[in-house]
């Protein structure tokens, strides 16, 4: 119910029109890593994948920001979020095994590797736990995507979102290499979504 | 009071000049669609595969208008402000705003689409004439000053300010027909507006179907590559003589109704025109996608942005009382 009416609101203010560029969406096991400016980026992916898809595919979100009032109604029970300790001192044994465990469940993820919401129109360095997914399910296909307009339509700080039409453009996959260091594979993906700018 | 009754009273409601012209419409529809579908077979390809897009998206555009005018002012007035909505947000989407245009967006979309149509249905014309154009004007650069971005200010108001006359304060004028009282003609203004829709948009195809047979000599290749002189040639006096055919739906004799139609026909083609200058500026070919086969909500309404304000005021001067 939630989840509907977040769909019918992102789709009337922004638009959020997919475009399948270097992938099409199948219903294999995905996780889509995107650019992060603004908390529209979440649903503006997530509303722009097909209605089958969108039922199998979670957004990790911060814990520490998504786990209180309105915004946990939002992450949890509108988008069935997976919630992740951004901070690893507070979390007790690997940060991501939330990650792993709707992995291994079958789902795909929406994934901001920023890390954080960034002001600036290029995406700051990826950090380290895209690399870790990527290493452990070779399986899954681990798929560029970038948005365009969502950094006007609610910068960080701003409360009411201006309606500005948001394209979500999926692009290719990005696959680590036989031996590739960790660097190099982020820096790869980086570049995937920079090329769909 | 179940469905069918109050479509039954809404269909009774309507005058019977209305059912006319829809049908009138309805017909060339039917005409065009099987026109669609003989070039489909006969010479398949992109352009057909287009003109097919732009027809289907035609009976929509038609079915919704329909469905507003028989539910009245009110129904009207929320379409037209959700044809400045969306052609707003095509506008703003290609414009390169900053962090300190944020504010002032808001303002945009949030407090003048509204206030700019409740003034129509309130009747309040004084209002509805300055409410953009003055405190618009003089608000929205002042907001911006106070967010403390400098940066491209002037450029960024502008473009900003543009906007907001083209999809807002342009577009308006249209339902704002309906505030015009005409000695003689009262309670009818609804099928003042379609009138107004009719003769902007049958010219708009009619220059393009000329344009396609006939075209030979571009107009401004730049700007507009579809403009041709034989199509707008052809195509407006021709819908100019559809618009003089229609003067028994509207206050003027068939000559003043034809040289509206003629005011109207120019118009729309200088908006079309302007605005095709403005979308290249800013880097795009179509305004958006929303409406398959015709581009965006503003590449539908881009000739109305000029044509409703001028007919409107021509119209209130010579015929309002």
């Amino acid at each position: 119910m939630l989840s509907h009416l977040l769909v019918i609101l992102v789709k009337l203010l922004l638009g959020a029109y997919p475009r399948w560029i270097g992938v099409q969406p199948t219903r294999a096991q995905r996780v889509y890593f995107a650019n992060h400016t603004s908390h529209l980026d979440t649903v503006a992916l997530w509303a722009a994948l097909p209605a089958e898809l969108r039922r199998r595919t979670r957004p990790v979100a911060a814990r520490d920001y998504w786990s209180r009032g309105l915004r946990a109604l939002i992450a949890q029970r509108g988008l069935n979020a997976v919630l992740i300790e951004r901070h690893r001192d507070r979390s007790e044994g690997d940060p991501l095994q939330p990650l792993y465990d709707a992995l291994d469940a079958g789902d795909s993820l929406i994934l901001f590797p920023e890390g954080t919401r960034n002001d600036e129109a290029l995406p700051k360095p990826f950090k380290s736990g895209l690399f870790h997914l990527a290493s452990r399910f070779p399986e899954v296909e681990f798929v560029a995507v970038h948005l365009d307009t969502a950094r006007r339509s609610l910068p960080k700080g701003s409360l009411l979102p201006v309606p500005l039409i948001c394209t979500v453009r999926f692009g290719e996959r990005v696959v680590p290499g036989i031996g590739e260091s960790k660097e190099s594979f982020l820096e790869r993906a980086r570049a995937a979504v920079v090329e769909l700018a | 009071m179940n469905f069918s009754d109050s479509l039954q009273r809404f269909v009774a409601g309507a005058p019977a000049q209305f059912w006319w012209v829809m049908g009138g419409v309805l017909a060339l529809l039917v005409v065009a669609s099987a026109i669609g579908q003989t070039l489909t077979r006969v010479k398949p390809g992109s352009v057909v595969d287009n003109l097919n897009a732009r027809i289907n998206a035609w009976w929509v555009m038609v079915a919704v208008l329909c469905a507003c005018f028989l539910l009245g002012k009110v129904a009207t007035l929320v379409l037209f402000a959700i044809a400045s909505f969306l052609a707003l947000r095509e506008f703003i989407t290609l414009t390169p705003t900053r962090r300190g245009d944020h504010l002032p967006l808001c303002l945009c979309f949030y407090v003048a689409i509204p206030l700019q149509y409740w003034l129509i249905g309130a009747n309040w014309y004084g209002l509805f004439v300055i409410l953009i154009p003055v405190y618009g004007f003089l608000l929205l650069p002042a907001v911006s000053a106070l967010a403390g971005d400098i940066g491209n200010f002037l450029e960024r108001n502008t473009k900003i300010q543009w906007g907001l006359m083209l999809t807002v304060y342009c577009i308006s004028h249209a339902p704002a027909l309906l505030l015009l009282d005409i000695p003689g003609y009262e309670g009818q203004s609804l099928l003042l507006l379609l009138y107004l829709l009719l003769v902007v948009q049958i010219s708009d195809v009619l220059q393009y179907v000329f344009g396609k047979l006939f075209g030979r000599r571009k107009l401004a290749p730049e700007v507009s590559p579809s403009k041709t002189v034989e199509g707008l040639l052809g195509g407006g006096l021709s819908a100019a003589a559809i618009g003089a055919s229609l003067w028994w739906i509207t206050p003027f004799t068939p000559l003043q109704s034809g040289l509206l139609s003629l005011l109207i026909v120019l118009c729309g083609f200088l908006g079309g025109l302007a605005l095709s200058a403005v979308k290249r500026s800013l880097g795009a070919k179509d305004w958006g996608e929303m409406i398959e086969g015709h581009g965006g909500m503003l590449d539908r309404l881009d000739s109305v942005t000029f044509a409703a304000p001028v007919f409107f005021h021509v119209v209130r001067y010579a015929f309002a009382g």
